[in-house]
């Protein structure tokens, strides 16, 4: 089962291919697997992975405090959702989500010219509807052989690599099934009395419930057309622009309004060919209680933690990396056990075109003369990597020899 | 695996008990399916309360859910399937029959529905006497109630009431699992954790390692009996079930 830090999107992490080890037996595979682009089944629970996760997932990203690396992942989900020709729909209350859309990063598809995006798209949009008109005549025992795409088959691959400093172009997603919900342009801001729910997340679960049945995701209609994945990106849910109260106040009007929002969108995904990636500025959160709730109501819950502004930016420890990642939760689904990563003490950098997860490690101790205030801030920053993140191994202690 | 904890759980058989699951820091579903297998086994009839995943999640993982549904041995209660009904209704019109989860509709009904539904799910009748031992209600998980904004008040009255039907009327077992978040300061959540505690004949408490993250010892599992010792075991779940070891006999280190 790929486990969220590895296989997030678009992101290179050489150092942590936790999917090349999975178990070689197959368990309770089913007799039918689905064939979607962009996807393929796990070995483990026949679950169906998409290069972020499993389908019929939810995954929480906790903002970091200017919101620059989580959004920088959520853009990722939805380009490798549009480079894998998935459907997509983005919430967001503050930006739009066209915006939103333009602002998403380049693949980067090795040896294949930019034109040929384009006609990627259109050849899997005439696939359906056409059968080949040629017939072989030379060749004619290959007939029947499926066709290999010629292009460089960047998009049949598992995961893809995205250059942050370019922008992706109007033509990779033109063609792309896109269902934008922008909440300003939705409804007033007030709450829906009876169920004790802020009308805007009831908006927006309507809306996807909506996207969701019409579209077939559901398998509740036959589907005319060849299945394919949902990919939701939420952004900022919570946050003031939301309309919710959580963000501001200790103790909010109606604290459970998110929690329901989420109980409802995992009853959604689970029961649909989709998968969700939230984004939530749990850092203004001010009641934790709230946060450890909407833990429990989500299946992947992993917090960014950006060096910008903060004192571990002049930190010689962390000079390697920007940020932070912790993550506190992984999905158990369908199985007992998950694929389970040797580590949980993660970082990331920000290189010109790359995103990078790593394992966290220290630099070793080079110097001759190891003063006290090295050690004391060795000792500082595990404590704060320790407060930061939870059930996160706390060995990074200054060991004496 | 280690025989203690399974010489504890057959226990369970012979008295009728309430049984705490209590996961912090860790995920103890595991837990939740070891019971579900127990006592589907052991021909009781199950009255399987998931609100925290779907019915093919629990049938995935070795047990024939759907068989034990369709002879009439198990009833499955899908809380997210049911709460999207309650969440986006229809209508505006009330619903022509009372719903498990109608307190998401309308805060004031409480869990007097889905106590309902358990009651009636477990009422034996003569024919049920005959083909199944004794009743069996499973919940995973209470905390999600909270996490929905129901009173605490209102899920103890919910377990009494259940407790009552189930243990006290029908001799019959319950199985509860709730999460401890102590350091969270969920007042809500520590004040049904503690008086489930007093009312629990058997408490199981999983608990991640407090070294952190490991790869071989998935964590720390306590068992207590009621005026008994209490026992603690590490384990680690594989993919078909749980190994139970004695703390710092893990196979990767000995």
């Amino acid at each position: 089962m790929a486990i969220p830090v590895q296989s997030m999107t678009g992101i290179s992490n050489a150092r942590l291919n936790v999917e090349m080890n999975t178990t070689s037996f197959q368990k309770k595979s089913r007799s039918k697997l689905l064939s979607i682009p962009g996807t393929r089944p796990s070995f483990q629970n026949g679950q169906l992975l998409v290069s972020t996760g499993t389908t019929s997932l939810d995954y929480v990203i906790e903002e970091d405090v200017f919101d620059s690396y989580s959004h920088m992942l959520l853009k990722y989900f939805l380009a490798e959702g549009i480079v894998c020709s998935h459907s997509f729909l983005i919430a967001s209350a503050g930006e739009h989500p066209d915006d939103i859309l333009q602002g998403l990063p380049a693949p980067v598809l090795d040896d294949v010219p930019k034109d040929e995006i384009g006609k990627i798209n259109q050849r899997r949009e005439n696939d359906v509807s056409e059968e080949s008109q040629d017939s072989m005549k030379i060749a004619w025992r290959y007939q029947n052989q499926p066709k290999v795409q010629t292009v460089l088959a960047a998009s049949s691959r598992f995961g893809h690599y995205y250059d942050a400093s370019k922008q992706m172009s109007a033509e990779t997603f033109e063609s792309a099934e896109y269902y934008p919900f922008y909440l300003p342009a939705e409804v007033h801001l007030k709450y829906s009395v009876s169920s004790n729910i802020h009308i805007g997340y009831i908006k927006l679960l309507r809306f996807i419930q909506g996207v969701i049945h019409k579209e077939g995701f559901d398998r509740a209609c036959p589907q005319s057309k060849t299945r394919n994945i949902l990919r939701i990106g939420i952004h900022s849910l919570g946050s003031v622009l939301w309309g919710d109260d959580i963000c501001c106040k200790d103790d909010p009007l109606y604290a459970y309004s998110l929690t329901k929002f989420l109980y409802g969108l995992r009853g959604l995904l689970r029961t649909s060919l989709s998968v969700c990636m939230v984004t939530v500025p749990s850092h203004l959160i001010q009641n934790k209680a709230i946060m450890g709730r909407v833990t429990n109501l989500c299946d992947t819950v992993i917090g960014i933690k950006s060096f910008n502004g903060s004192e571990k930016d002049a930190n010689d420890l962390y000079k390697d990396y920007h940020g932070l990642v912790c993550v506190k939760k992984i999905p158990y689904l369908n199985s007992l056990i998950c694929e389970l990563p040797d580590t949980r003490d993660l970082a990331f950098k920000l290189k010109r075109k790359q995103f990078t997860i790593e394992r966290l490690h220290l630099p070793p101790d080079l110097s001759d003369t190891v003063s006290r205030l090295n050690k004391q801030d060795l000792a500082e920053s595990s404590k704060l990597l320790r407060m930061g993140c939870g059930a996160a191994a706390t060995g990074k202690k200054h060991l004496d020899f | 695996s280690f025989s203690a904890p399974n010489s504890i759980i057959s226990l369970l058989h012979n008295l009728s008990n309430c049984v705490l699951l209590s996961e912090s820091k860790t995920d103890g579903s595991f837990l939740i399916h070891h019971f579900l297998s127990f006592f589907l086994k052991g021909t009781c009839k199950v009255c399987f309360l998931g609100l925290v995943q779907s019915f093919s999640h629990y049938s995935t993982v070795g047990i024939n859910m759907l068989q034990a549904r369709e002879k009439g041995q198990l009833v499955f209660f899908e809380g997210l399937r049911n709460s999207l009904d309650m969440l986006l209704p229809e209508s505006d019109a009330s619903d022509a029959e009372p719903q498990p989860l109608s307190f998401l509709r309308w805060p004031s009904t409480d869990l007097r529905n889905l106590f309902d539904f358990v009651n009636s799910s477990l009422s034996q009748s003569e024919n049920d006497m005959s083909r199944w031992a004794s009743p069996v209600l499973l919940i995973d998980d209470l905390s999600v109630l909270l996490s929905l904004g129901v009173n605490p008040t209102a899920v103890l009255d919910f377990i009494h009431y259940c407790r009552m039907a189930v243990c006290s009327k029908q001799q019959g077992n319950m199985v509860t699992l709730v999460h401890n978040e102590d350091d969270l300061g969920d007042e809500d959540c520590d004040l049904v954790l503690h008086a489930l505690t007093h009312q629990s004949s058997l408490i199981l408490q999983v608990h991640g390692l407090n070294t952190g993250y490991c790869r071989d010892v998935h964590g720390q599992d306590k068992f207590q009996l009621k005026r008994d010792h209490t026992h603690v075991f590490q384990y680690k779940v594989h993919d078909k079930g749980v190994s139970f070891f004695a703390p710092g006999t893990s196979s990767a280190v000995l």
